[in-house]
Formats: structure tokens, C-alpha cells, sequence
């Protein structure tokens, strides 16, 4: 499951992770939801974590990115380089497109 | 208001997050929808570099995960379920639990779900294996190894 | 995988305080009660085992497997990259088919390998729970899984690299990757100047593993 050849967000792709704070597992950091990156690749595609922590697998893979942030995007008070940067890894469904 | 604190680190327009809070305020997290384990960009202190000696019941916790895990198993606990299970454990438990700690608890809980084991057996089965090592502790537990 | 493993992940040179003592909380079997999570983890085994979920080989070949699982794997693939331009491009692209050429087992996800240069210094960290590559590098040392480290390197990985006694020149990009889900990562540091002509083995020694997570480099 790891084919890298389609993906809604092409690499370069402006993304906004997605204003949401729902109970259970997610693996979207907090820190991230809100802000806009930049795509560096997608990096295959793979079932569902927020389904798969409760025992369901039964579902269609999804497309997972890389997905670079800059650091003074990120964070007010960011002490380091103007171009220090993030890399996470984010579920198309929490992404959307972004100016 | 100390409990909407939190809620101003994310802004409409993805304005950057606040300044770092404090990990022990747990109703701001609570209101802010961030949850205990999910800390990137929390308030915290150095980092200690000690290291502590794995045991044997810690490379057996490792093992059995990596067993369960296995596809031809089901898998029967999946990484996915371990992590939400230890998630689900609350701020007080997963920070004062040690990695492993918060391993085998997680995964007894999601056997304990899955009908794989009872409650009972282990209740049992933890008083038995304590009253081995009281008896002979110089052995330590069995199975275990290194 | 959600941790690490490997029983030899301590005494490494260049990682630091590591004396093999117990921290305070740490059960410990020998000097008391057997913890109880500790013996959960006996109780557990004993009754999979019982039941036929496992048997007790299957427990046993785990554990020595994970063991046998250590830095030194990393080590020698950033050795090899660095003395062979072709192999240090493959194993960027496609680091498990690479690592395969060595018989290196990359384990069962994907790893991506982070070539540091000139203007790029990669840090890895799991902020969520702590994902490390344990096929390579072995179990994950205490401060990788530490509130600490995972609270702060995503804010000030420049300060937390300080602490390593790494410091970044302003002019290099410091990228710090969050290993938030179904990859696994891997830092290739810059060789160290100096050593034309070394060995494969002498390079591997020069390796440590914080260098392969990326809170130091490689120093002569």
C-alpha cells in the first residue's frame, strides 16, 4: 500500500489541515490544525488509524502525505532560522485546499 | 478564565499557535480539544538523558505486542488499538506509567475486549505469578530472558 | 510500530548519561515486590501462551529477534552510503530494496532515510506516542519517549539539539520530522571531514545512534 502515484494535492500543493477536535484516536497533531504547509510528497496510501484503533479495517485505503510547515508559521515565538520547517505526516481527509 | 486559555492557540485564520502552556492544565486541553498524549509545543522542561536497563518483562511486553500484531494472529491487537488504548488511559495514568507500563496495560485491556481473556484469569493469574516471586524472588519471572 | 525495541540500545558511545541504572519509578525485580505491570506482562504471556494464541518458542525467537536489532544496522548503511554515491541514492529512494542488498531487515514499514547536507540538519521525533525505527536502531532510548523531548522539539529544536551539544549554524535549515503515522524515519548524517580512505567498518564506528536520530552529528 505504498504507491505514490495519486493523490488529490500534488506535491507543492498549498494545504490547511483542518479545524477539528474530535474524541477518539487521531494522528493529526494539534499543534498543526489550522495552519497551511506545503506538500513534499504523498507517501502511499493506508487504512484509516481512526478506524483501525477500534478494530475496524474494513474500509478503503487513504492517501497520506508529508506535509512542511515553517516553523514561524507555526509558532509566534519561533527562535530559530526563518526557514527551519516541520514535516508531519497527514491523512487526505483532514487536509483541504489552500490559497 | 484559566480554562479557555487553551483555545487560543488555534485561530480561524491559522494565526500561530500561542504562547506554550502549562501540560498540568488539564481542563484548558480539555477545552481546547487536545488531548493528553498529543503534547508538540507544550511547556517542558530539559531533557534527561539517563537511560534505565530494559527487563526482561519489558522485551517480553515488546514481544507479545509484535505477536499480536502479527497479521496471521488477525492481527488481534493492532498498533492502531494499543495506541488509543493507552490514549484512553487519562493524564494522571499515562504520565505516571512507565513506555511499557503503558504497553501491557493496553494490551490486557484490548484482550480483555476482544474475549480473549477474562477479567478473572487475570486477576488470578497476577496474585500467582506475585506469589511465585515472593516465594523465590531471586528467579525473577519465568519466560523471560537476558 | 509505537516504540522501539533492541536490548542493546545502551552503552553507545556519544549517547550520553547512559549508566544502566533504574530510574526511581522503574519496578524493579530483584530488590522488591514484583511490580505489578510487570507481572501483568508475565500473566499475560503465561495465559496467551496456555491458550495457543502463541507458543512459547514464538515468545522467545521474538525477543532475541528485537535484541538482535541495534544502531550498529543503521551504522552500517550510512557507512556503505557514504562510501558508494549509488548506494546512498538508492537508499534515499527506496531504503528498504537498499538496505535488502545488505540482508538488513527495514522491518514492516516504510522507512524513509533523511540525507542531511550543507543546508539541511533533519531531527526526528513522534510527538504523539513515540514511533522510532527499531528495526534499525533497536529499542528507542528513554529520552526519545520522554514528555520532554516530544513536548519540545517540534517549538525549539535548536535548544533541544543545544542540550545534545549539537549546534546548527543559523544558515542551515533545521527540519524537524514528526513521525506521526505509517512511515518511520531515519537520519543520514554528513561524514565527518578527515576521513578519505576509511573503511567501511571504521566509518560504522564513527556512527552513533543520536547521530541516526539527529540530535548530533558525526564527529572524528
Amino acid at each position: 500500500m505504498t504507491d505514490s502515484s495519486d493523490g488529490a494535492f500534488p506535491p507543492g500543493a498549498r494545504v490547511r489541515v483542518r479545524r477539528a477536535h474530535p474524541p477518539g484516536h487521531v494522528r493529526t497533531p494539534h499543534y498543526c490544525r489550522g495552519h497551511i504547509g506545503e506538500v513534499e510528497r504523498l507517501c502511499g496510501h493506508f487504512r484509516n488509524p481512526e478506524e483501525l484503533a477500534y478494530g475496524r479495517a474494513d474500509h478503503a485505503p487513504l492517501a497520506l502525505y508529508r506535509v512542511r510547515f515553517r516553523q514561524r508559521d507555526l509558532w509566534p515565538d519561533y527562535a530559530g532560522a526563518v526557514d527551519d520547517s516541520v514535516e508531519i505526516e497527514l491523512y487526505e481527509h483532514w487536509l483541504e485546499p489552500a490559497r | 478564565m484559566n480554562r479557555m486559555t487553551e483555545s487560543d492557540n488555534e485561530h480561524p485564520s491559522g494565526a500561530p499557535n500561542a504562547a506554550p502552556h502549562d501540560p498540568s492544565d488539564i481542563r484548558g486541553a480539555i477545552e481546547a480539544g487536545r488531548r493528553h498524549h498529543d503534547m508538540g509545543g507544550l511547556n517542558a522542561g530539559p531533557i534527561d538523558r539517563d537511560q534505565h536497563g530494559h527487563e526482561a518483562w519489558e522485551h517480553k511486553t515488546d514481544a507479545i505486542l509484535r505477536l499480536l500484531a502479527a497479521k496471521e494472529r488477525g492481527p488481534l491487537v493492532r498498533v492502531d488499538e494499543l495506541r488509543r488504548g493507552i490514549e484512553e488511559m487519562g493524564p494522571g495514568v499515562y504520565d505516571t506509567l512507565t513506555y511499557y507500563e503503558r504497553w501491557i496495560g493496553s494490551i490486557t485491556n484490548i484482550l480483555v475486549e476482544k474475549g480473549v481473556l477474562t477479567v478473572d484469569e487475570l486477576g488470578r493469574r497476577i496474585e500467582a505469578v506475585r506469589a511465585r516471586h515472593a516465594s523465590s524472588p531471586a528467579d525473577g519471572p519465568e519466560e523471560g530472558t537476558q | 510500530m509505537t516504540g522501539d525495541n533492541g536490548a542493546t540500545s545502551e552503552n553507545l558511545p556519544g549517547s550520553g548519561h547512559e549508566h544502566g541504572h533504574r530510574h526511581p519509578n522503574q519496578p524493579d525485580l530483584e530488590d522488591g515486590p514484583l511490580g505489578y505491570y510487570p507481572a501483568m506482562a508475565d500473566a499475560v504471556a503465561e495465559l496467551l501462551i496456555e491458550k495457543g494464541v502463541f507458543g512459547a518458542d514464538d515468545l522467545r525467537a521474538t525477543i532475541d529477534y528485537m535484541a538482535s536489532r541495534t544502531p550498529a544496522l543503521g551504522a552500517r548503511l550510512v557507512a556503505r552510503a557514504w562510501r558508494d554515491p549509488d548506494f546512498k541514492r538508492a537508499l534515499v529512494a527506496d531504503s528498504r530494496a537498499a538496505a535488502e542488498t545488505l540482508d538488513i531487515d527495514t522491518g514492516p514499514t516504510p522507512l524513509l532515510v533523511m540525507e542531511n547536507t550543507a543546508h539541511v540538519h533533519n531531527v526526528i521525533v513522534c510527538t504523539l506516542c513515540s514511533c522510532y525505527p527499531v528495526f534499525l536502531l533497536g529499542k528507542s532510548p528513554d529520552w526519545y519517549k520522554s514528555r520532554n523531548y516530544r513536548s519540545r522539539v517540534v517549538r525549539e529544536p535548536r535548544a533541544v539539539l543545544a542540550e545534545f551539544g549539537t549546534h546548527i549554524a543559523p544558515e542551515r535549515e533545521v527540519r524537524v520530522h514528526d513521525s506521526t503515522a505509517d512511515m518511520r524515519y531515519m537520519v543520514l548524517p554528513m561524514r565527518p571531514g578527515g576521513t578519505d580512505g576509511w573503511s567501511e567498518e571504521a566509518l560504522a564506528a564513527l556512527i552513533t545512534r543520536d547521530a541516526l536520530v539527529g540530535v548530533c552529528e558525526v564527529t572524528r
